[in-house]
């Protein structure tokens, strides 16, 4: 018989073993976020994003002029002097021309405007119209889309046959046929958006809806004697803020899209006001002789194409991670 | 199948009448009057109202609208500045937009086809990291925006195209347009086909086809692509769309004398021309229907699952 020597055991201690961790469950969105964050080409236009909206806001108010201040000096005889499609300059050089002690960073218009503050004063414009546009836009989808998908039969049928009309009418019809109707301005970029961004807001919203209302939670909730429109928006509607959220985050570079479009057609936003489409059209007409002045409004609008873009595939990726990416 | 082309075809019909009698109801009901009321008298107003029959009831109106479409004419012109029958000036810019619409969409359905193709078969090497930077590009920069560097630096600095669209040099004037045009369908089908090509490429059956020997070019062709292509074809129906609206800026750009122009003038111009916006809306509506509707019927001859589900519902 065998018999064992000390030789033949060793301390579990002295071997290099993996030990099984266990990983604290996770609420949902908590993981969504560790998931966001790992990917570096969301945190990139997360930060893109942040930038611009930081100028926005702060630009336009610690800037030294107005955004609609036509910048002038009066010269020693008495002349009044606009500084007109100055190129981009930083104050203190030399003496040749009399704004030189001004800085105005991405040069002036040809009306003598800093293109500086134009340039966020607008970004901030088209941000707040794609921000408004869409929250709107979530609000009446969702609603459309939960109600249409939760009760089914006669309701689903005839609100899906409206959705179908309204969205066989190609989007420039319907601008138009606005432009008819309204003032040119912010109010008919964001009625436009109203009208077209919310179908697909609302199929989104239907899709979820049929396959949520079918589960034991729902089930329970009317057992326990719930109204319908407490299921629809108390047990339903939170479940089905993933795909929503990502429709939004896709929903807003368009948005801004649509609005650029619009004021550069020249039915949106009007002088002396300004957004990004409004100063692209302003450069566009000076675009041979004085190209630097296209320049800026079309960067902040790459910018936030690129970073909003970006933002939704990370969170579409975070929302249902595939098991390569874990 | 027949069944079904014929029951798709009554649908868009139907749904293009529904659209033309609410773009003409709101055209009618538009608040202000289509003629320059300060340089026309009560009486010439009144007059010029009974000759173009706005007095009738609007359902007779409608009518007679639409008996007059389907004889194959737009009316005139309401403005007194172009009067003019709408037809011909219509038929020309279509002809122009059309050209350029649909070299654009066949540009960027290949380059984005190949720009897919070649990324999903070099997933993760730099290729593929070029194709996506593309495909990025081009949904971040506005058609109009790469229409404005183009012209800058093909036809201001190095004078290689025409500045403006010349109709007697077409095909040197519409390559910046459609170019410009497609950047959008490439990235967009690129995207797509890429994501497409590497989901089959993973699948069972391909493995499977691999396990008999299959490989290179004759899978891709006969396995791969025609798998992916099913889900693009969805893609490219949105894009005819979207070509419209980016054709309306182009156009303006470049000077094109096209549908998206003839919009712009007709809204943007010296007064509304309420029979030009009609006859371009309901143009583009039937437009975008008839792309949807030719785009279904593909999508069922593409992928026989669509028509067996919609025989059996």
């Amino acid at each position: 018989m065998y018999k064992p020597e000390p030789d033949d055991f060793e301390f579990i201690s002295d071997r290099d073993i993996t030990v099984d961790t266990n990983f604290a469950s996770q609420g949902y969105w908590k993981s969504v976020a560790v998931h966001f964050l790992k990917n570096r080409f969301a945190v990139t236009g997360l930060v893109l994003v942040a930038v611009i909206i930081i100028f926005a806001v702060f630009a336009p108010l610690v800037s030294s002029y107005g955004y609609q201040e036509i910048i002038s000096v009066t010269d020693s005889i008495g002349k009044e002097i606009t500084a007109k499609s100055l190129s981009p300059q930083i104050g203190g050089g030399d003496s040749q021309n009399l704004f030189s002690d001004r800085t105005f960073l991405f040069g002036t218009d040809d009306m003598g405007r800093d293109l500086w503050t134009r340039t966020w004063q607008g970004a901030r414009v088209s941000l707040i119209i794609a921000f408004v546009a869409i929250f709107i836009d979530m609000l009446i989808g969702m609603s459309y889309g939960l109600i249409s998908g939760f009760f089914g039969g006669t309701v689903d049928n005839i609100l899906q046959r409206f959705i179908e009309i309204i969205g066989s009418i190609p989007t420039l019809v319907i601008i138009s046929i606005l432009a008819i109707f309204m003032e040119k301005g912010i109010g008919l970029v964001i009625a436009s958006l109203l009208i077209t961004e919310w179908i697909g807001m609302s199929k989104i919203a239907r899709a979820e809806c049929l396959k949520l209302k079918e589960r034991e939670y729902v089930l329970a909730s009317r057992t326990l004697g719930a109204g319908s429109f407490h299921i629809i928006f108390k047990q339903i509607l939170p479940n089905t803020m993933g795909p929503i959220i990502t429709q939004v985050m896709f929903s807003i570079p368009v948005a801004i899209f649509t609005e650029a479009f619009l004021s550069f057609v020249g039915v949106g936003i009007v002088l002396p006001q300004c957004s990004i489409g409004s100063l692209i059209e302003a450069g566009f007409n000076n675009v041979t002789i004085l190209p630097y002045q296209i320049l800026p409004p079309i960067c902040v609008l790459a910018i936030l194409m690129l970073g909003f873009n970006l933002i939704g595939d990370g969170i579409r990726e975070a929302l249902s991670p595939k098991l390569e990416d874990m | 199948m027949t069944k079904y082309i014929a029951k798709r075809i009554l649908m868009s019909a139907l749904t293009l009448l529904a659209i033309t009698f609410v773009l003409f109801v709101l055209i009618r009901i538009m608040p202000g009057d289509p003629f320059p009321v300060e340089r026309m008298s009560a009486e010439m107003i009144l007059q010029k109202r009974e000759e173009l029959g706005l007095n009738k009831p609007i359902l007779e109106q409608f009518v007679n609208y639409m008996s007059m479409l389907l004889s194959g004419s737009f009316g005139n012109g309401t403005s007194l500045y172009n009067g003019a029958p709408i037809k011909p000036i219509l038929t020309a810019c279509l002809i122009n937009s059309f050209k350029i619409g649909v070299l654009s969409i066949l540009f960027g359905t290949a380059v984005g086809l190949a720009i897919g193709i070649v990324a999903a078969l070099n997933r993760g090497k730099f290729l593929d990291g070029l194709c996506t930077l593309v495909s990025i590009l081009g949904v971040c920069i506005p058609s109009y925006v790469f229409m404005i560097f183009l012209q800058y630096f093909f036809s201001y600095k190095i004078p290689f195209f025409p500045y403006f669209f010349d109709p007697s040099n077409f095909f040197m004037s519409s390559i910046m347009p459609a170019l410009s045009l497609s950047l959008f369908a490439i990235s967009t089908i690129a995207r797509f086909t890429r994501n497409e090509m590497l989901e089959v490429i993973n699948s069972d059956y391909v493995k499977l086809a691999e396990a008999k020997g299959l490989y290179g070019f004759e899978l891709i062709r006969k396995h791969v692509l025609r798998n992916a292509l099913i889900p693009i074809v969805t893609v490219i129906a949105p894009l005819v769309v979207s070509l419209l609206t980016g054709a309306m800026v182009i156009e303006k750009i470049y000077g094109i004398n096209g549908v998206g122009k003839l919009m712009v003038d007709a809204i943007a111009g010296q007064g509304v021309d309420y029979n030009y916006v009609l006859a371009l809306s309901i143009v583009f509506s039937a437009l975008y229907i008839a792309a949807m509707l030719v785009l279904d019927i593909l999508y069922g001859i593409i992928d026989p699952r669509v028509r067996l589900t919609k025989k059996e519902g």
